[in-house]
């Protein structure tokens, strides 16, 4: 865990540095980042990563006009509103970032941006940002949530699956996923079925699978559940493909779920063999400083700063038209390769279809194909900016 | 309770008043927020310190109060917001923003939960007690989870701060003020309680429940009674939790909140008045401080815990006034 | 609805019931004999997936790892019975409450301390990979037969113990009567130790039975820890009977529940609300179970009065 103990120190160093040079504040162009995550608790691998994607780009920025202050969410909405007051009230931060979880997001975002600070997100989504409740300084560098749910929907088309069988937990991100699979899906779904939310004993659930004429499974169970599931589903003799949104078969999930998930398709916007040349140093400076493979997650906080950072080189944060003009610009270099806004502050995307492999003795993922191209997302219309 | 107390309880009640108010006026509006915090935390801990405190009914689930009241708050602001009726019949509710009624149905419907919880669970004592408390508070969690209505997992968020008649609930200052005469209120209603004759037969019915019911007074309603207020004190600190925060969800349903609330009793130190103030205070400090040092901070909040149990009983305000006496 | 599918559901609620038992029998054990409530009872199942996890992946083998998590657990119970828990025996249970949910913190942000953030891998052995046939044509997983089969050896050696053996005639005289039994001349410090080191090491090897189907996780004893609460309630504390009779309702009305409200709501709901409403009262079902107990034996189905 030393490189847990090193980033905090450089956070700290950073800030240390910038108290002291206080006077030296008032220079141009510099930025004070809040940034929220989760780093304790069971959600800690996904706010880790958004953290350390984060923190290497503004290393290597080199730039000391920014400084981030990283703050532990401990997963809790109430910790995370605190935190948020606590980073623009006392810190006197100009932009936050870094929550993982919608219903975190949907706590602390709105009054953020009613404070007339920007948010910049790394990881959550939720419709209703996308939608009514969208405003001009809150910008998504992930993705609308559906949007891996959709490209799975599409894809589930060309490859010829029929009739799948849909489980994802009963609670409104798990609604949303069914609902995003079925939105370009045009097969029969044989059901959709809601499991209880921390679950984590699928049998139930596998043995009406076996008792229905399902052809496939789509599946949105993210974190521990999915881990579950996947080791359930290679013990039950089920043979039915399996295809869900990238979250179970991530980096730093999949050496847990093993073999069990080898040749399982999944839905990203990112993968470590995109070839572009952001994407390769990216990969190779992140195996560098923290001496594993990149994530996701990690793609998408590594993603965000770059964007504050050329919005930055452009405009300065105290000119709130002109940065938010910046950001909406989008001219950085995205590991996804091709990148921009949408008119709600959503990405368009490509979206691909991975597959789990083995190189060598570490599980990862590699691209087969194309699910759908410079996505966009189903809520534009519902937003009024 | 001696004069050492009584001067300890006034300097932690002005410590809280002016400290925040002081770095407000200085530009650290922050502590604002904190002092807030403690303020309506330490209300929860004061209706938990009622049951646990007086009656010694060591109720493991009182996070189902908090979040109740909190879930009151937040449904009945949404829908004040989105303007539509909460019952169509028998007859027509509506939703408000309006603080004093919020309060009220948050209480109530506390209250009439303890009520309930407490018929079933009040037939058991001791370990039983804990367990069942413990298991109710987690029903309702997972039926807060899985209930699309008004979020789910994902929580309520209360676009609005609810309003009170003359001031301006947006204002830190005016907010913090709120909650601070709030717990001075339920800490004043905890101590004429205490020092009542219903107060005396509770804690008199903690030592030796077999003498009470040969006085003729029946344990059973006594200890319901305590504990349906006990609830009641619990959901308007989380109807006041689910303003500050502008956002309620199951999280304040979990078993986690309820053994945070229980740790405020006990560390500040059970049955004293001001016990669940000097808790809430030395936890939220612990948090701050802790997390600065560590990712790992709970595990020294933990240890820390611990020691408290295994050492220092009487708590935070026990000790201290132990040490002043030795 | 066919019959293999509900005979499969009865076998998979009885997979729970058995890895409820191991839970609660621990629980039920350390409360029956030293008055206790132990809280951080899924901490000791966590470290045991964990040390599983952790030795299976080191070494290879399966079975190392299961012997691993077993002795992981049953040694950390021993050592937190010696440090911590000894000195809350003629505490109130406020301060045991208090003080094991300390301990909750300090394994849990601790072992992700050790562990890291992310979930380990285990795997069950390759012996027991896959399914089979059982009479009637029931597919069923192997490793899932296979724990139900050693929870109920478990379960039997079990009571063989408190049954036949010395130990557990202390075991009994402890419940019974606690001075007594020191009296008689019995080390009751060593007897103490080693009932929790017993308790410790059942939620040990569950965790690690378990974490191979599940996810080896921080936290991933927190909600077995409330089931096994539910079952010791309904069962009587104290009573070993009791744990597994609980624990046999509780398995199967869950995970029956979980199959048969959505089908029930499905007879007049459409499919989709049928699936939440089904799911909602499914997840509160062993509650009202327990609620209901409760109003007719608040002393549990095999708890004495008093206890």
């Amino acid at each position: 865990m030393d490189w847990i103990r090193k980033m905090k120190k450089i956070a700290v160093a950073l800030t240390t540095v910038a108290a002291m040079a206080l006077p030296a504040i008032a220079h141009a162009n510099s930025l004070k980042v809040g940034m929220i995550t989760t780093l304790s608790g069971g959600g800690a691998s996904l706010g880790v990563d958004v953290r350390d994607g984060f923190l290497l780009a503004v290393k290597q920025s080199n730039n000391p006009n920014i400084e981030v202050v990283v703050e532990d969410d401990q997963r809790k909405p109430d910790v995370a509103v605190q935190l948020a007051d606590k980073l623009i009230q006392s810190d006197k931060a100009d932009v936050l970032t870094g929550i993982i979880w919608s219903n975190l997001a949907l706590a602390v975002v709105p009054s953020v941006v009613n404070q007339g600070k920007f948010y910049l997100s790394p990881n959550a989504g939720p419709s209703a940002l996308a939608g009514n409740l969208c405003h001009e300084n809150y910008f998504n560098v992930a993705w609308q949530n559906d949007n891996l749910h959709e490209a799975a929907g599409a894809y589930a088309n060309t490859a010829g699956l029929a009739r799948p069988y849909l489980v994802a937990p009963n609670y409104p991100a798990g609604k949303d996923a069914l609902n995003g699979f079925k939105r370009f899906f045009e097969g029969e779904v044989v059901q959709s079925h809601y499991t209880r939310l921390g679950q984590d004993d699928y049998a139930a659930e596998l043995a009406l699978i076996r008792a229905t004429d399902a052809d496939s499974i789509f599946f949105f169970l993210p974190g521990g559940m999915g881990i579950a599931f996947l080791k359930q589903f290679a013990q039950s003799g089920i043979d039915l493909p399996l295809l869900g949104p990238a979250f179970s078969f991530d980096q730093g999930i999949l050496q847990a779920v093993g073999e069990a998930a080898i040749g399982v398709k999944n839905t990203s916007q990112w993968s470590k063999d995109l070839d572009n040349e952001a994407n390769i140093g990216f990969v190779a400076a992140f195996q560098a400083e923290y001496g594993r493979l990149p994530s996701l997650y990690a793609s998408q906080g590594y993603d965000t700063a770059n964007l504050l950072i050329s919005a930055l080189a452009n405009a300065e944060v105290s000119d709130a038209d002109a940065f938010r003009a910046a950001l909406k610009a989008a001219e950085f270099d995205s590991v996804r390769g091709d990148f921009s806004f949408a008119a709600n502050h959503h990405p368009v995307q490509d979206i691909y279809v991975r597959e789990v492999v083995k190189e060598g003795d570490i599980l990862t993922n590699r691209i087969v194909a194309l699910a759908m191209e410079d996505r966009s997302n189903a809520f534009v219309n519902d937003c009024s900016m | 309770m001696s004069a050492r107390e009584r001067g300890l309880n006034i300097g932690l009640a002005s410590l809280l008043l002016v400290v925040p108010l002081a770095a407000a006026y200085f530009g650290e509006p922050y502590y604002l927020t904190l002092a807030t915090r403690i303020a309506i935390l330490s209300i929860a801990a004061v209706g938990l310190n009622f049951a646990l405190g007086l009656g010694g009914l060591v109720s493991f689930g009182h996070a189902a109060y908090f979040g109740l009241g909190g879930y009151a708050a937040g449904i009945l602001a949404n829908h004040a917001l989105n303007g539509q009726a909460i019952l169509a019949w028998p007859m027509e509710i509506g939703g408000t923003t309006f603080m004093p009624a919020i309060w009220l149905v948050a209480v109530l419907v506390a209250a009439l939960t303890a009520f309930l919880i407490g018929m079933l669970s009040l037939r058991t004592t001791g370990v039983y007690f804990i367990m069942i408390t413990l298991a109710f508070a987690q029903m309702l969690y997972y039926f807060a989870v899985s209930w699309p209505a008004y979020g789910g997992e994902d929580g309520l968020p209360v676009y609005v701060r609810n309003s009170f008649p003359g001031l301006n609930t947006f204002d830190p200052v005016q907010f913090f003020l709120i909650s601070f005469a709030a717990l001075m209120v339920s800490l004043a209603i905890f101590s004429v309680l205490r020092n009542s004759n219903f107060g005396l037969a509770l804690r008199a019915s903690r030592q030796n429940a077999g003498r009470l019911e040969s006085l003729g007074i029946e344990v059973f309603r006594l200890r319901l009674t305590a504990f349906v207020v006990s609830g009641a004190i619990t959901g308007l600190a989380g109807a006041l939790y689910a303003d500050l925060n502008r956002f309620v969800s199951p999280q304040m349903l979990s078993w986690h909140m309820s053994g945070e609330i229980m740790v405020f009793v006990i560390l500040g130190g059970v049955g004293r008045l001001f016990g669940p103030v000097a808790g809430a205070a030395l936890y939220i400090f612990l948090e701050q401080s802790l997390g600065e040092v560590s990712d790992y901070w709970q595990v020294f909040l933990g240890l820390l815990l611990l020691c408290v149990v295994l050492f220092a009983r009487g708590g935070l305000i026990g000790t201290v006034l132990d040490r002043r006496n030795g | 609805m066919s019959i293999v599918l509900i005979a499969e559901q009865i076998l998979n609620g009885l997979q729970l019931g058995v890895m409820l038992f191991l839970m609660a029998a621990g629980l039920t054990l350390i409360f029956g004999v030293m008055g206790l409530i132990n809280l951080a009872h899924g901490s000791l199942y966590m470290i045991g997936a964990f040390a599983c996890a952790g030795i299976a992946s080191a070494t290879g083998s399966f079975w190392l790892g299961l012997l691993a998590g077993l002795s992981a657990a049953a040694a950390a119970g021993a050592i937190v019975e010696l440090a911590v828990i000894r000195r809350l025996y003629n505490r109130d249970h406020l301060d045991q409450v208090l003080a094991t949910f300390a301990l909750i913190l300090v394994f849990s942000e601790g072992t992700r301390w050790v562990f890291g953030s992310f979930p380990l891998y285990l795997t069950p052995p390759e012996v027991l990979e896959g399914t089979v046939t059982l009479p009637g044509g029931i597919i069923y997983s192997r490793f899932r037969l296979a724990i139900i089969v050693a929870g109920l050896a478990v379960a039997g050696g079990l009571f063989l113990l408190i049954g036949k053996t010395l130990l557990g005639v202390r075991i009994r005289a402890g419940e019974c009567d606690r001075e007594m039994i020191a009296a008689l001349g019995v080390n009751i410090g060593i007897l103490y130790t080693l009932v929790f080191a017993l308790g410790a090491g059942l939620a040990g090897l569950a965790g690690a039975m378990v974490g191979s189907i599940q996810s080896v996780q921080v936290g991933m004893g927190e909600p077995v820890l409330i089931l096994a609460f539910v079952v010791i309630v309904i069962g009587g504390i104290g009573s070993v009977a009791g744990a597994f009779v609980g624990s046999i309702l509780v398995g199967m009305a869950d995970t029956l529940g979980r199959f048969l409200f959505p089908v029930f709501f499905g007879t007049f709901m459409d499919p989709s609300s049928a699936m939440s409403v089904g799911s909602a009262l499914a997840s509160m079902l062993i509650y009202l179970l327990m609620a209901a107990v409760l109003v007719f034996r608040p002393q549990g189905l095999f708890g004495h009065v008093g206890a």
